[in-house]
């Protein structure tokens, strides 16, 4: 298990908080709370070790394809692959750009 | 009718000096009516019969006949003493090694049996009677939750054939793919895994731990103890029918926290 | 039911909120407080935010309820220190508005394995717990129980079913106290074979339960059939007599039935006497 912090830098605001996924095997739990400011932190705690350079390039690729929205970001994850990563985490975006 | 003495049974004769059995039942659960302090007080426990009608419940194990028995044992003491002011205690003396395992169980739903158990220790402390559970050696997963885990107090003796438990540790290790031995190095670790009485005192379960010379065979000092530990234990539970005592621990404050928590949002 | 969505596919979450009036659900101690296991960090094990137990408030047809849902997906659904706090704190105040002449009804969505290992026993604890909650809050309203797959319902979590004053499954569910590997390991293959499926849901499954009288209502998987069956147990209000009562005539049956038999389905259906057809 490894715990990892990332930060990216934001370029949209949006208001609320969302949830996605659940801890199961192949699986993530997302919480997202939006904030102020110019920054996306992200906390993972993850079950697969030596990952980081994985998580790193998500969300850069995540945030090549759109703006990431300022807020903090929580992720508990259990051996979730690439594309049910990223589909957790849009999940919660969408959740809170129509909140 | 034939059975092993173990811990319970010698215990239950302990403490009520060899008192008639109650007749009607099955040889398993045996009820022998005592004192503490001075008032009869009822006493109960499970105990191998190796004629059990059902072959799984042989040495001990809460089963099919054992659950429904304390169910309309326990439930038949509060029928009795419904129109008294005081409700006389009820000790489930306990020596347990776990539920009963087997095909017959499941299908005739043993989950029912040892649920009945369980209501009616819950209603007899609901009711005003003080429920002590007095843990001799083995009290495992669903057989203590039937016998002995409404209990108002819980007092166990403080001694290595006392043990508490979820799950055995054969079966615990299989299923974690551990050896015994891995298990138990982790479990010494983790308060809540941890199979000795000690680890388990630290959760705040226990209203008191007795140190007893000689478990299976009781001296007098031991039995002094024993009933002192007894009289006190009721004389706590009449005045609180929760189980609220058990919410002190520093190894349980996230029991207290979510209580804490949940009624400020409610 | 046609058109009625899967209820077995829904997260814990989803089934609270389906099972309360649109609009009413409300979240008590939410992934965002954060409250988790104090227990699995140390373990090398992934938390999940509300430990795998989600409790909503909220109204049942306009009546104030609690929704207690367990979340099947996270360790089995297996009760730690804090998520068995969650559903007997939930109970405990349940009970407390009911005294105070708050009818607050109860409705448990039971997908458990039982105790947690890794927390054993602050998991049993936590289950004696619930226990005590639901034999306190059934004698002023009923507590409905819903176990509908896949994970099914085990351990001391199965005698918290049998608690209930009423219970509701389906067919995928299964109802029993020891689970198959661990039957098999104790009793041998002979007595219990773990991998035959169709051997397991003929001892616990939810149709030969509900054909034993052990649940009250069998129901297809959808939303709204749940949904109606939560509904009508309600409406039957606190039961003359709990199935816990009947020890008298259970035990009549255990003690006739001849043990040099082992059981089968026949076996059961003549035990049990066959109450629905």
């Amino acid at each position: 298990m490894e715990h990892i912090t990332l930060s990216f830098p934001a370029t949209r605001t949006v208001s609320g908080k969302a949830l996605a996924g659940v801890v199961g095997s192949g699986d993530m739990e997302v919480l997202f709370t939006a904030t102020q400011g110019d920054t996306l932190t992200i906390a993972i705690t993850t079950s697969v070790d030596n990952s980081e350079q994985r998580w790193q390039a998500l969300f850069e690729r995540l945030g090549a394809l759109s703006s990431l929205p300022a807020g903090q970001m929580q992720i508990h994850d259990f051996g979730a692959t690439p594309g049910v990563a990223r589909i957790r985490i849009e999940q919660v975006f969408e959740e809170v750009t129509h909140a | 009718m034939s059975q092993k003495l173990n811990r319970a049974a010698i215990w239950l004769d302990k403490l009520t000096a060899n008192a008639p059995r109650m007749a009607g039942l099955c040889a398993s659960v045996q009820v022998a009516d005592g004192t503490v302090d001075g008032k009869a007080a009822r006493f109960i426990a499970v105990v191998p019969d190796e004629n059990n009608h059902y072959p799984r419940a042989k040495g001990g194990e809460v089963g099919l006949l054992e659950g429904w028995t304390l169910a309309k044992v326990v439930s038949e003491t509060i029928a009795e003493d419904a129109d008294s002011a005081e409700k006389r205690a009820i000790v489930a003396v306990i020596d347990v090694p776990s539920q009963a395992y087997g095909r017959r169980e499941e299908a005739f739903g043993i989950h029912q049996a040892l649920a009945g158990a369980a209501a009616a220790y819950a209603n007899a402390r609901l009711a005003g009677h003080p429920v002590v559970g007095l843990i001799v050696g083995k009290a495992m997963s669903g057989a203590f939750l039937a016998h002995g885990y409404q209990a108002n107090r819980l007092i166990a003796f403080n001694d290595s054939g006392v043990m508490i438990h979820a799950m055995g540790k054969e079966s615990a290790a299989r299923i974690t793919l551990r050896t015994v031995e891995a298990l138990e190095k982790l479990a010494a670790t983790i308060p809540p895994m941890a199979y000795d009485i000690s680890n388990y005192e630290t959760l705040g379960l226990l209203s008191a731990l007795l140190d007893i010379a000689s478990p299976e065979a009781p001296e007098s000092a031991d039995m002094d103890k024993v009933n002192a530990a007894l009289v006190t234990a009721v004389r706590e539970a009449r005045t609180d029918n929760t189980l609220k005592n058990r919410l002190n621990a520093k190894n349980r404050q996230s029991s207290a926290l979510v209580r804490e928590r949940m009624r400020a949002a409610w | 039911m046609r058109n009625d969505s899967s209820f077995i596919e829904l997260k814990a979450r989803e089934r609270a909120r389906l099972l309360l009036d649109d609009g009413s659900f409300r979240e008590l101690l939410d992934p965002f407080e954060g409250i988790v296991s104090p227990w699995l960090e140390a373990q090398g094990i992934v938390v999940q935010s509300d430990d795998g137990m989600v409790v909503a408030k909220g109204t049942i047809n306009g009546g104030p309820a609690v929704v207690i849902a367990i979340e099947g997906a996270f360790q089995g659904g297996s009760m730690g220190e804090v998520s068995g706090a969650k559903m007997a704190a939930a109970l405990e105040l349940a009970a407390e508005d009911n005294r105070n002449g708050i009818p607050t009804q109860a409705v448990l969505c039971l997908e458990t394995g039982g105790v947690r290992l890794q927390e054993a026993n602050l998991g049993l604890a936590a289950i004696a717990d619930i226990h005590a909650a639901i034999v306190d809050l059934r004698r002023y309203t009923p507590v409905i129980g819903v176990v509908a797959g896949t994970v099914g319902c085990f351990g001391g979590m199965s005698i918290a079913a049998a608690l209930c004053s009423y219970l509701i499954v389906t067919r995928e569910a299964r109802l029993g106290l020891n689970g198959p590997q661990v039957i098999e390991q104790e009793a041998g293959i002979d007595e219990y074979d773990s991998r035959n499926r169709p051997f397991i849901w003929s001892m616990t499954g939810g149709e030969v339960r509900f054909q034993s009288g052990l649940v009250e209502a069998l129901v297809g998987d959808g939303v709204n059939a749940v949904k109606q069956a939560v509904n009508e147990a309600l409406a039957k209000g606190v039961p003359a007599k709990h199935r816990t009562d009947n020890y008298d005539w259970y035990l009549d049956r255990l003690n006739n039935f001849d043990t040099t038999k082992q059981a089968d389905s026949e076996q059961i259906k003549q035990l049990f006497g066959e109450k629905r057809a």
